[in-house]
């Protein structure tokens, strides 16, 4: 999948959750939850509406990787394709 | 007939304006039924009738401004006759604000005819009080609410024409974001304020290894669809209300002084919204429900608070308040109760940790759990034993 694709799912997802963000103006290289102030229930929603959306098993195990938006990105792109 | 009157809707929360109504005359309801939707400084609120029967009339109008205990409808009761539709218009001038006929949804037009002169003018107090602080003459306004009564959006619009600044406001609507977030911050300052001043808090903490509450939890949501996953700040919650059952003295209200402990459990969990501000509702009945029923409830409960949606019953009815820090927060809190409850359970964010046991040193997840509590109702000895057995629980996380 487009990671250009991956990044919109994301932000139709995110304003959703967190709706006074705008995706452009964050770090995609640092710490996503640290800039958007998500906790444990957002983030929670995040995967939840990014599984909806994108068809893809986020096991929890995997969240350790999810950390900034470029990481989202890589990981449910390179989901995506499979 | 009963008159039925608009509920507690939590400490400090002392009035409500009606946004709508969701019966007519006529319809019957039971207890429990969602009557109407009452904007207050926290939430739009859906209030639960308390008795089942026929609606008889309605006594409030959307936009009426009105402080808790005001009768809202008439009611006859299962059984007795409804009378609505051969029962005369009344014919006594209802009092200030409250009005006998059945309700309309839509606003009168702007500019409405000018009440006779002889007539009292009708101001709701909420409008009275922001023209005070507005500096608006309400001699000078045209009323636009029923029975061309002076409502809050006629003092904002003369107001704004004052200033130049225009408020957002519909005829009859919710408050905007910011006035809301204003108003609840005096809401928070007042109970706050309240808390400081009456009640005697004590504080004890204590740190919780979480290394069998958080396998246990890695092992269940690797078996669950994303959709069913369980977060920590489900079995904080359970454990908690496990315990507070178990500590009566911690579950309850005091109200002039007077413990009143209660047998249900309604743990109100602390919500933060985004634009600032707190919100504690109750997940009810919550010692008794599966973990399962808990994170469904807090998902909902959480949703339903940041868009200003919650139950009378989820704001009256907390018997105690938990606060979850969570993971981007700090690694402890010391809470503030909430009145008229007894007792604030705080967990902070769980970190790694150099932890002993026996005689191994071991690198485990820890969480600080601390307490707030009122010593006109248990001290130390007691808390400290509330608290050690909610630790005591989250070392079994699969028995919660």
């Amino acid at each position: 999948m487009d990671p250009a694709e991956v990044r919109t799912t994301i932000a139709q997802v995110l304003a959703t959750i967190a709706p006074e963000v705008d995706l452009e103006t964050l770090d995609a290289r640092a710490p996503l939850r640290d800039q958007v102030d998500l906790d444990s229930m957002d983030f929670l929603n995040l995967i939840v509406g990014l599984h909806e959306r994108l068809q893809i098993d986020i096991p929890e195990s995997d969240y350790a990787r999810l950390v900034s938006l470029d990481d989202l990105v890589a990981y449910l792109a390179a989901k995506a394709a499979r | 007939m009963s008159e039925f009157k608009l509920p507690s809707l939590g400490a400090d929360m002392d009035r409500g304006r009606l946004l709508e109504w969701r019966v007519k005359p006529g319809d019957v309801v039971k207890k429990g039924d969602v009557v109407a939707v009452v904007d207050t400084t926290k939430a739009a609120i859906d209030v639960e009738i308390w008795s089942s029967g026929t609606v008889q009339d309605l006594l409030l109008q959307p936009g009426d401004d009105v402080p808790v205990g005001t009768p809202m409808l008439r009611l006859a009761d299962d059984g007795e006759p409804a009378t609505v539709a051969t029962q005369p218009p009344r014919m006594s001038a209802p009092p200030q604000t409250l009005m006998s006929a059945p309700a309309p949804r839509v606003a009168p037009p702007a500019h409405a005819a000018p009440p006779p002169a002889a007539a009292r003018r009708r101001i709701s107090p909420a409008a009275r009080k922001r023209a005070e602080e507005l500096g608006v003459d309400l001699n000078k306004l045209t009323g636009t609410g029923p029975d061309a009564a002076v409502t809050i959006e006629d003092v904002l619009r003369a107001g704004a024409a004052s200033t130049a600044v225009a408020p957002p406001i519909a005829a009859v609507g919710a408050a905007p974001i910011s006035e809301r977030a204003s108003a609840m911050r005096q809401t928070i300052a007042a109970a706050m304020a309240r808390s400081k001043r009456e009640i005697p808090h004590y504080y004890l903490a204590t740190e919780v290894p979480l290394e069998r509450a958080t396998d246990w939890l890695a092992r269940a949501n690797a078996e669950r669809p994303v959709t069913a996953r369980i977060l920590m700040a489900a079995l904080f919650i359970k454990a908690t209300a496990l315990a507070a059952h178990k500590y009566p003295e911690m579950n309850g209200f005091c109200r002039d002084g007077t413990f009143e402990a209660r047998s249900d459990v309604n743990v109100g969990v602390a919500i933060s919204l985004r634009q600032g501000g707190l919100v504690a509702p109750a997940l009810m009945n919550t010692d008794s429900k599966p973990l399962d029923d808990i994170m469904r409830g807090l998902t909902d409960l959480v949703k339903r608070t940041r868009a200003f949606s919650l139950r009378a019953s989820e704001l009256s009815e907390p018997t105690l308040t938990l606060t979850n820090l969570g993971e981007q927060g700090v690694e402890l809190v010391q809470g503030v109760i909430y009145p008229p409850q007894v007792a604030l359970v705080g967990f902070g964010k769980p970190t790694r940790r150099a932890w002993v046991e026996g005689n191994t040193l071991r690198l485990i997840p820890v969480v600080s759990l601390s307490l707030a509590a009122d010593h006109r109702v248990s001290d130390g000895h007691r808390g400290a034993l509330f608290l050690a057995h909610i630790r005591e629980l989250l070392q079994q996380p699969d028995t919660l």
